[in-house]
């Protein structure tokens, strides 16, 4: 009998702890495929951010940190600088990347340190029980916000991929997700082309997408999904938002 | 053992006047300190540095009861004129301090440093007349050996300003 | 033997660390230690290294995490209020049994505090200098040329251990020049970095550098195999001087900028007939508790000389087990204590 379909190479063979209906898994396997496709997984090494995906060094078949909360960009590019041959990435989430950790963000950014960043927004803090996230929607009840997200008192949720597409030093921002098949297939091609982008010295690059969280949404897998669409995508459009090589790789 | 402080305004060269004498120091093979006064100001301000030549190691690297006391400004020489040993030493600007040396145990030697930097249009080096004139009165070397220190430190991509340091140093050190 | 050179004491933190084959430095401006980071600006691209002024010292600290993540000896430098910032990113070189070299060149505090020179920071560097259980290795060099050693020697240290050494001066210390001696010197062994992320090169398995334990039985295990390596540093690299303490009845003690004050204020006193001596420590941890305890059956009284309210002089109680006076000479906030001031306080230690 022939497999047809079998676990990547680069995710390793361990139960992962991510809630059922939880995009995450997803995720990680593609981030594992690409390493696969590439054959990079010898020469990767992964950063773990702080947050629902910390145990990301448990989970890739890689050498593997584990950063301070937000710190993974400056952890990343202390790796990347003294070790220039190998593939660095990091596995962050909205709290880390884009609250805490923004000054690391932008300014690895801006450097063009040759990395490649996997951002995973899902508008609210996971891992400490669904507090306000910077990427949390106006409006969107959590347990920080318990009357809703007001622009009074919180301000507006951060568009990463577009404040980072006006840096020059970035080379990539594509903003994906992972609610159909389709767009799971958009996002292993975004995250495929980051990593290609590094192996050919392009610089920095970041791939946001968009997720669910169920189980802080208070909502069962498939409504989580129809939220997304609904609500998220709207303040989070798909897309490209820079990519400095395009006519030269060619689209 | 010579404990020596210059002082003067930010960008007169007391830091480098004072690495000279640092240098001239390491030429006789002497122990030696180098301390800087350092602020927030990069240009005006008050400058001052501690200079200690010595046979044995050295402590404190802080002259506070300096037995040189080189001032090109009067604030510094308010300052520190007071502060000297007995029996020390006090050269001071006389084209910028107009007044005498108040201490009757301490000897002065006034330079118009500034004024003939600027008749030899040579107006950023008063600072190495004054060493000249401090390297004869001191007795710390003769010229020949002060040209010797200067043409080491003169940094590389300045060499051109040589020729004017080694005419300012024989000028304090020829000034009667 | 090689020609001396006249150098700044920041810039011979530089060329010690250059020497030790540190090829990656992440810093942050701030006076008084500037120079460190000019002189590694220059310095690195002519020796195929790595200088990067990042973002913050958070960033900065984090960067070295990352470069001796990937097995290459990496520092940091900077001063009071921006180790404070980097606290955070020293606890996790602890947690993750990382080497690394991080300077603090002293200056007033609390808070922006003021630029001049000051050992206020004693107890964050020496009582651990952030959250969690550990130590950071820290030496206290008190001369130019010793700058330069003790950062060379700083890094066999920490890759010898897996620690973060620290060079903690001051203000004086970092802006003072003297003549010292940059000949290359014998290289360490030192044990393999075989836990570096290097990429597996599908030869092993992954390593895995991190902090994060959540069973509380592992996290404590993890500790006592820390603070097992902790105790042998204790009896391997304490390290102190003495200063006629031989027959003296009282004995300062001070180290870095204050030890070279206090060195002149012991020959005054013992011009005008007290005998006084200087135990200075160059480890500030592991502090020199022995030698400290063996003078305390010896002599009068102790006097402890530092730029701060009060901090070393704990040490000096707990190592002395109080069997003798300890007084305290201080000054604060970048105001220097002179040798007179400190002449006085042993002439009352002495008097009483």
């Amino acid at each position: 009998m022939a497999i047809v379909f079998e676990k990547p190479k680069a995710l390793a063979d361990v139960t992962m702890h991510y809630c059922p209906g939880c995009t995450h898994g997803i995720i990680h396997r593609l981030v594992a495929e690409a390493m696969d496709e590439l054959d990079i997984t010898g020469m990767a090494i992964g950063v773990a951010p702080v947050g629902c995906a910390v145990f990301a060094y448990n989970y890739f078949n890689c050498d593997m940190a584990q950063a301070a909360h937000g710190r993974a960009p400056a952890v990343a590019t202390g790796i990347k600088r003294a070790n220039p041959d190998n593939i660095v990435f990091t596995y962050q989430g909205d709290g880390d990347l884009a609250a805490i950790g923004t000054a690391e963000t932008v300014h690895a950014a801006t450097r063009g340190e040759n990395i490649t960043v996997i951002f995973v927004n899902n508008a609210i803090y996971g891992m400490t029980g669904g507090q306000m996230a910077p990427t949390t929607l106006l409006g969107q009840v959590t347990q920080t916000t318990p009357y809703g997200r007001t622009e009074a008192a919180n301000g507006y949720p951060i568009r990463v991929a577009e404040m980072l597409a006006t840096l020059e030093g970035a080379a990539y921002v594509e903003r994906v997700t992972v609610d159909s098949v389709k767009n799971v297939r958009n996002a292993k091609k975004a995250i495929l082309k980051g990593f290609q982008y590094q192996v050919e010295g392009r610089g920095f690059s970041l791939i946001e997408v968009v997720s669910t969280c169920p189980t802080n949404w208070g909502l069962d897998p498939v409504e989580a999904l129809d939220w997304l669409r609904e609500k998220m995508l709207p303040v989070y459009p798909l897309g490209v938002y820079k990519d400095k090589f395009a006519q030269e790789v060619g689209k | 053992m010579q404990r020596i402080l210059l002082a003067g305004f930010g960008g007169q060269g007391i830091l480098f006047a004072g690495k000279f004498l640092a240098y001239m120091g390491l030429h006789d093979e002497k122990e030696v300190s180098w301390l800087p006064s350092y602020g927030p100001e990069m240009r005006g301000g008050t400058a001052n540095c501690s200079v200690i030549l010595a046979e044995e190691n050295i402590g404190s690297p802080i002259v506070s009861t300096p037995d040189i006391l080189i001032c090109m400004n009067l604030p510094s020489m308010d300052k520190f004129e007071p502060a000297m040993e007995k029996g020390g030493l006090l050269l001071y600007d006389s084209s910028l301090i107009t007044r005498q040396p108040e201490r009757e145990d301490i000897k002065g030697f006034g330079i118009p440093a500034t004024q003939m930097a600027s008749d030899h249009e040579m107006p950023t080096l008063a600072n190495v007349i004054m060493l000249g004139k401090t390297a004869r009165e001191t007795g710390l070397c003769d010229l020949s050996t002060a040209e010797g220190v200067m043409r080491k430190i003169v940094p590389e991509k300045k060499q051109k300003l040589l020729g004017a340091n080694l005419k300012a140093l024989a000028l304090g050190y020829e000034y009667q | 033997m090689s020609e001396k050179v006249l150098m700044k004491g920041n810039e011979a933190i530089a060329e010690g660390a250059l020497l030790a084959g540190c090829r990656h430095y992440f810093g942050y401006p701030i006076t008084p230690q500037t120079e460190i980071a000019a002189y590694m600006a220059k310095r690195m691209p002519k020796v195929d290294g790595v200088f990067l002024q990042a973002e913050s010292e958070v960033a900065s600290i984090n960067m070295v995490i990352g470069a001796s993540a990937a097995g290459k000896r990496a520092m940091t430098s900077s001063s009071s209020p921006g180790v404070a910032l980097k606290s955070e990113g020293l606890s996790y070189l602890a947690g993750c049994d990382l080497p690394a070299v991080v300077v603090n060149i002293q200056r007033g505090g609390p808070g922006l505090g003021g630029i001049q020179p000051s050992q206020a920071d004693y107890f964050h560097a020496t009582k651990g200098g952030a959250h969690g259980d550990f130590h950071m290795l820290v030496l206290a060099p008190n001369s130019v040329q010793e700058m330069l050693d003790y950062t060379y020697k700083a890094f066999d240290l920490a890759d010898q251990y897996r620690i973060t050494a620290m060079i903690l001066g001051d203000g004086i210390l970092g802006q003072m020049m003297e003549p010292i001696d940059i000949s290359p010197k014998e290289p360490a062994k030192l044990p393999p970095k075989d836990w570096a992320l290097t990429g597996t090169r599908g030869e092993r398995k992954p390593n895995i550098v991190n902090s994060l334990y959540l069973n509380p039985e592992d996290l404590e295990a993890l500790n006592f195999q820390r603070f097992e390596r902790y105790r042998q540093i204790e009896e391997k690299e304490t390290l102190h001087e003495t200063y006629r303490t031989e027959d003296a009845e009282i004995v300062v003690v001070a180290y870095g900028a204050a030890s070279r004050i206090a060195k002149n204020a012991i020959d005054l006193a013992r011009e005008g007939g007290v005998k006084a001596g200087l135990l200075r420590p160059i480890t500030l941890w592991p502090f020199p508790k022995k030698p400290l305890r063996e003078l305390a059956d010896k002599v009068k009284a102790f006097v402890v000389a530092e730029l701060s309210m009060g901090q070393m002089v704990e040490d000096v109680r707990l190592s002395t087990e109080s069997l003798r006076p300890v007084y305290l000479s201080a000054h604060t906030g970048g105001v220097v204590t002179t040798p007179e001031e400190i002449l006085e306080h042993i002439k009352q230690a002495a008097a009483n």
